[in-house]
């Protein structure tokens, strides 16, 4: 009876072949076909860390670091293992509620899942800290987690170093390819952005393999996916630590900006603008109370004036005037001008400061007396300038000039958003004027003085001296002069700072009659009063109108006269005189940098000026107006906030040192220094930490 | 005589059959000792410890060896005579179960043994119940064409089954469908076969489409046969009520059965299974069972969801074409498939060896089954033949059931895969299975009663 049925035991094998080939083509489905749970997969088992490495050290031309890492702590939890937490206890340390403390939680489990660590409180305070290390076994899932934050051991340059802080969403849509995470931090501002790539090192990862409780097993595939971390190069800067501390103090109390640059190099040695604020006030817990204030304040502490303030350049403006006359022919050095206390070739007349005969007799006179009257008439002839036909064709040429000394353009400084301030183009006048076929010099006559529409930059004009003062050429300011261990790359980013710019054939003769002329300027000129203990120098003063208010206060010189080391501008808004105010800021730049001391004269006259208010008073109406009292008083450095940061690494004892590499250790300050630096940090105290 | 006796052993026993059983039984240790390696403790020592898994597994295994030898040493005529014996004691070790049962993972279906063994009767009672209906069918007297042997047949399967089920082992009671491979060679009319596929379709067709509309479409197609038939209706009235009654209940099932059995019978856990392979949500707010543990502990229960295929998908999928390699499965280190040992097992070979691996290990399942169906089919008696297409059916089903389960095919039911899977019973049964298949193929030429 088994025999009829014998077809049915190949019907089975069909039924068995089907259900298996159905099995097979799921499992292609599954296996070929689809990548996504191998994703999935990694997605649950493999756990990426990051592995930070230190940022690079920026260092001043003595070596001693601008800034360095420190460590601060977070208080991080893991929400599923904080169970039986003395909650009373946390919250009355850190000094919040039970809503809060639950609030929080809920955030970390938003932000990093259950079993992830989340920060629950960044940036603790010492004290906090201390409590919370004492008390940890009551916070079962809390730990503390250190993470590296700059400090500036000697509270200046913020402008110029910047600062780093956590990317947002905008950032990391910019810097796609970079590799960078919600959370990381990256250059912001200043030196920190610019040199970012150099900075901020290589982050390595860590992969662990983790189960499906989130407890780390050990590590993926033994490591052999893990990149290692390399630590952030260290930048070698021009700055000169003590001028720029001295810089920044002589400009409390008022608004305007000092650069200094060294000819020779194109290193900035110093740049200040003020007001401005210390950079340890935008690191770790206290950035949150502070930027908001920054932001809002109506002088705007947080805006590099030295790069982006547009200033007319007033009398500092007439030796460039002159080297243009001079190179087109137009006038000898022995060039006169009969001037009796005005101008009034154009019609309306302009005033000159000096009454007496004979001041503006030739250029040397001239220059030293600062002759408005003179130097009108020479920016006239130069637009007149027969060889170009027409006011226009004069005009272009000029303009050639100027752009070639580094005005109305800009110098490619490494610093961000550098303004290029303004050398107006023809367009501009043409729309005021009409066409350019019936312009005449007296339209423009005032840009011979430096007013006008012509504005520049502190940095440009500090530029225009170290042009002046190399005869000729110049080379674009910079502040990093070599990155630790150079590759091909990064000497190509500095290499535009290594290469003379010579862009005239302005022969040396006619540079030694501009220096012989503010030579002058410093020894019975508008300078006179300024000296330079040790030092002969040449100077240009200046005295700008400008739409705001009272004068602006400039001042440009270079010294010493036969070999330039540091060409220097100062610019005090609203302030009067130019040598009244910016010229004796200015003399001490150089007297700090050249002799590396003040005299103790010097040094009062430096304590006194520090004390002088000079703020406009729209400013002070402005905070009276807005409730912002408090404002008035400039953002002082408190003591113990900087402490905060040192106590720190005495309650981590030894095991966290000043981050400083060992490839680049601070060099030991010369015993000279000594007095000197002390009268300038105001911290002095905490200065046998920085350099034990 | 041992002479002799060493020639019975080895002649007409199927060394294929035999090779195939030890490369699967070696292929489980390996998978199992995948799954519990730590690379932090030396595995030889846990090996020799004898606390692992794998360990275990391996001790089991010399164990089931010297069962098999002694089923390869007993006469062949003890199967047949024994068979209803074994049957009935099988029963009645399942009926002291819920006497002297002891509860592992939910279900009181273990009866405890010497030495912290525990031995589940339903996993042997599936031995008994194949050498039973063998023996029944076999019987000079059973008729195989008629309706009544069918039902007697089917009888003796359900009875286990219900005891299954009382044992909230519902994995255990779904293999005794099994035996319909045997029944259906046996002479089972087809159509049964077919009225069965389509009531699976008609259940699946609840959970997909939404009852109105289903009842709707079965209304039409009843209409449009009406309507085909039109004019042989009038002749044969019959036709008529046959095609209303099977409307009714199709019907019936669509709109009452179903939702009652998922809502009444099974447990939430296990709707939502079912929902879950077909990508839909159960609501198991509608489950009696559980609002009546909700009124009980006063406590909302966990919302099971479908995690464990969730991943074991992930494992499987993870080995992409070539596999992640031996132990370096993300998943399976991790301990990210629950059971991962006993009923998710295959995910640990997907994952290290990929699609190769299971394709080839698939083949060999293949390849073991086609051969148990050529040892069928050479057998002169009727008893050897059902116990034969038993054996199949068994195997066959906890394969596909168990590997469906994993890849998302079918609903999770705890049943573990033949010869793989980590336990001892599982692998004494299957041992037993084959075995007895062995010892009878041996003695083909003899027609047993």
């Amino acid at each position: 009876m088994s025999v009829y049925n014998q077809n049915r035991g190949g019907i089975i094998q069909i039924i068995i072949g089907t259900i298996f080939f159905l099995i097979v083509a799921q499992l292609v489905s599954l296996q070929v076909v689809s990548n996504k749970y191998k994703l999935a997969a990694d997605n649950n088992a493999i756990f990426r860390k990051i592995i930070y490495p230190d940022r690079g050290i920026i260092y001043d031309r003595k070596k001693r670091a601008l800034l360095e890492n420190t460590i601060s702590y977070d208080l991080v939890v893991i929400p599923n293992e904080a169970k039986g937490v003395d909650t009373a206890a946390l919250c009355n340390i850190l000094r919040i509620d039970k809503a809060e403390y639950n609030k929080r939680i809920v955030e970390a489990i938003i932000k990093n899942t259950r079993v992830k660590a989340g920060v629950f409180e960044p940036f603790l305070t010492p004290e906090i800290y201390a409590q919370l290390n004492e008390n940890l076994y009551r916070f079962p899932g809390f730990s503390l987690s250190e993470r590296s934050i700059r400090s500036y051991p000697y509270n200046t340059a913020a402008h110029v170093l910047g600062y780093v802080a956590e990317v947002d969403v905008n950032f990391l849509k910019k810097h796609e390819s970079e590799g960078y995470e919600m959370g990381d931090y990256a250059g912001m501002t200043g030196l920190e952005k610019n040199y970012e790539t150099v900075l901020m090192g290589q982050r390595g990862v860590k992969r662990f393999l983790r189960d499906n409780k989130g407890k780390i097993q050990g590590p993926y595939e033994k490591g052999e996916f893990d990149t290692v971390a390399i630590a952030g190069k260290n930048l070698y800067t021009s700055v000169d630590v003590q001028v720029q501390q001295l810089a920044e103090k002589l400009l409390q109390n008022k608004i305007g900006s000092a650069v200094a640059i060294n000819p020779k190099t194109g290193g900035v040695i110093a740049m200040a603008s003020s007001p401005g604020y210390n950079p340890n006030l935008l690191t770790g817990s206290k950035r949150r109370k502070t930027i908001g204030r920054l932001l809002l304040d109506t002088a705007r502490p947080i805006y590099n004036r030295a790069i982006k303030g547009q200033y007319p350049p007033g009398s500092t403006f007439k030796p460039l005037g002159a080297l243009i006359a001079l190179d087109e022919g137009l006038i000898t050095p022995n060039f006169g001008y009969n001037c009796f206390g005005s101008y009034g070739a154009c019609g309306d007349p302009r005033k000159c400061e000096h009454h007496n005969a004979g001041h503006a007799a030739n250029l040397q006179l001239a220059l030293a007396y600062s002759c408005n009257s003179y130097f009108l008439q020479v920016f006239r002839m130069a637009i007149d300038n027969p060889k170009y036909k027409s006011a226009k064709g004069g005009y272009v040429k000029w303009k050639e000039y100027m752009n070639a000394f580094g005005f109305g353009r800009k110098l490619g400084v490494d610093l961000p958003s550098e303004n290029k301030a303004n050398i107006p183009d023809t367009a501009k006048y043409s729309k005021d004027f009409g066409n350019p076929k019936y312009w005449n010099s007296c339209y423009m006559l005032t840009l011979g003085i430096g007013q006008d529409r012509m504005t520049a930059t502190p940095l440009q004009l500090a530029n225009s001296m170290a042009f002046i003062a190399n005869d000729g050429y110049y080379y674009t300011p910079h502040f990093v002069d070599s990155i630790e261990s150079e590759t091909q790359e990064e000497a190509a980013q500095l290499a535009p700072f290594r290469k003379k710019q010579k862009v005239t054939t302005i022969p040396k003769e006619y540079f030694d009659v501009i220096k012989e002329g503010m030579h002058d300027v410093t020894v019975y000129g508008t300078a006179a009063f300024i000296k330079v203990p040790g030092h002969e120098y040449c100077a240009k003063t200046g005295t700008a109108q400008n739409p705001h208010g009272k004068n602006h206060s400039l001042f440009v010189c270079f010294a010493p006269k036969d070999n330039p080391k540091i060409a220097v501008a100062v610019i005090v808004e609203n302030a009067g005189y130019g040598s009244t105010w910016a010229g004796p800021i200015g003399g001490l730049l150089m007297e700090q940098y050249l002799n590396d001391t003040l005299t103790t004269e010097s040094q009062l006259k430096a304590d006194n000026l520090a004390q002088v208010d000079l703020m406009p008073q729209a400013i002070k109406n402005w905070y009276v107006q807005n409730n912002k009292s408090a404002y008035l008083t400039p953002i002082e450095y408190n003591n113990d906030e900087l402490s905060d940061v040192w106590d720190m690494e005495m309650l981590a004892e030894g095991v966290v040192k000043t981050k400083t590499k060992d490839t680049a250790p601070p060099a030991p300050l010369p015993n000279t220094d000594k007095t000197n630096k002390d009268s300038l940090l105001p911290n002095t105290d905490k200065k046998k930490k920085l350099n034990p | 005589m041992a002479s002799n006796y060493d020639n019975n052993f080895s002649k007409g026993t199927d060394l294929a059959v035999i090779v195939l059983y030890m490369l699967m039984a070696c292929i489980g240790i390996l998978a199992i000792f995948m799954v519990e390696y730590n690379p932090n403790t030396d595995w030889a020592t846990s090996f020799i410890s004898g606390k692992t898994s794998y360990s275990k597994q391996f001790f089991f295994l010399i164990f089931c060896s010297f069962v098999a030898i002694f089923i390869l040493l007993v006469d062949s005529k003890v199967f047949t005579a024994l068979a209803n014996i074994l049957f009935v004691s099988g029963l009645l070790l399942m009926l002291a179960t819920f006497l002297i049962g002891k509860e592992i993972n939910g279900s009181k279906s273990w009866i405890p043994i010497a030495g912290g063994f525990n031995l589940q009767p339903a996993e042997l009672c599936k031995i008994f119940t194949a050498l039973a209906l063998a023996k029944f069918i076999s019987r000079p007297e059973t008729d195989f064409t008629k309706l009544q042997s069918h039902l007697i047949a089917g009888a003796m399967i359900a009875l286990p089954a219900i005891l299954s089920i009382g044992q909230h082992e519902l994995g255990l009671a779904l293999v005794y469908s099994a035996f319909i491979f045997a029944m259906y060679r046996e002479g089972l009319p087809p159509f049964i076969l077919i009225i069965l596929l389509s009531f699976a379709i008609l259940v699946i067709a609840t959970l997909l489409i939404d009852p109105t509309l289903l009842a709707i479409i079965l209304s039409v197609i009843a209409g449009l046969f009406l309507m085909y038939l039109g004019k042989r209706l009038k002749r044969n009235k019959q036709l008529i009520v046959i095609i209303i009654g099977v409307w009714l209940v199709c019907v019936g099932t669509v709109r009452f059965a179903v939702p009652y059995i998922f809502n009444n019978v099974l447990e939430c856990y296990q709707t939502t299974r079912i929902y879950s392979m077909v990508g839909k949500e159960y609501d198991c707010g509608l489950n009696q069972k559980a609002a009546a543990s909700l009124a009980e502990s006063g406590k909302k229960s966990r919302k099971p969801d479908d995690y464990n295929v969730k991943q074991s998908k992930i494992a499987i999928g993870s080995g992409g074409f070539w596999g992640r390699g031996f132990l370096k499965g993300t998943q399976t280190r991790g301990k990210y498939v629950p059971e991962q040992n006993t009923d998710f097992i295959f995910t640990s070979i997907g994952e290290a060896f990929g699609f190769v691996g299971t394709f080839t290990f698939l083949g060999l399942y293949l390849f073991f089954l086609f051969r148990l169906i050529r040892i069928a089919e050479r057998q002169r008696s009727t008893f050897s033949r059902v116990y034969a297409y038993s054996v199949v059916g068994i195997f066959f089903f906890h394969i596909a059931v168990n590997i469906s389960m994993t890849i998302g095919l079918f609903p999770v039911v705890g049943i573990p895969l033949p010869l793989i899977s980590y336990g001892g019973s599982s692998l004494l049964t299957f041992t037993a299975l084959v075995f007895i298949l062995l010892r009878l193929d041996a003695d083909r030429q003899m027609v047993l009663r």
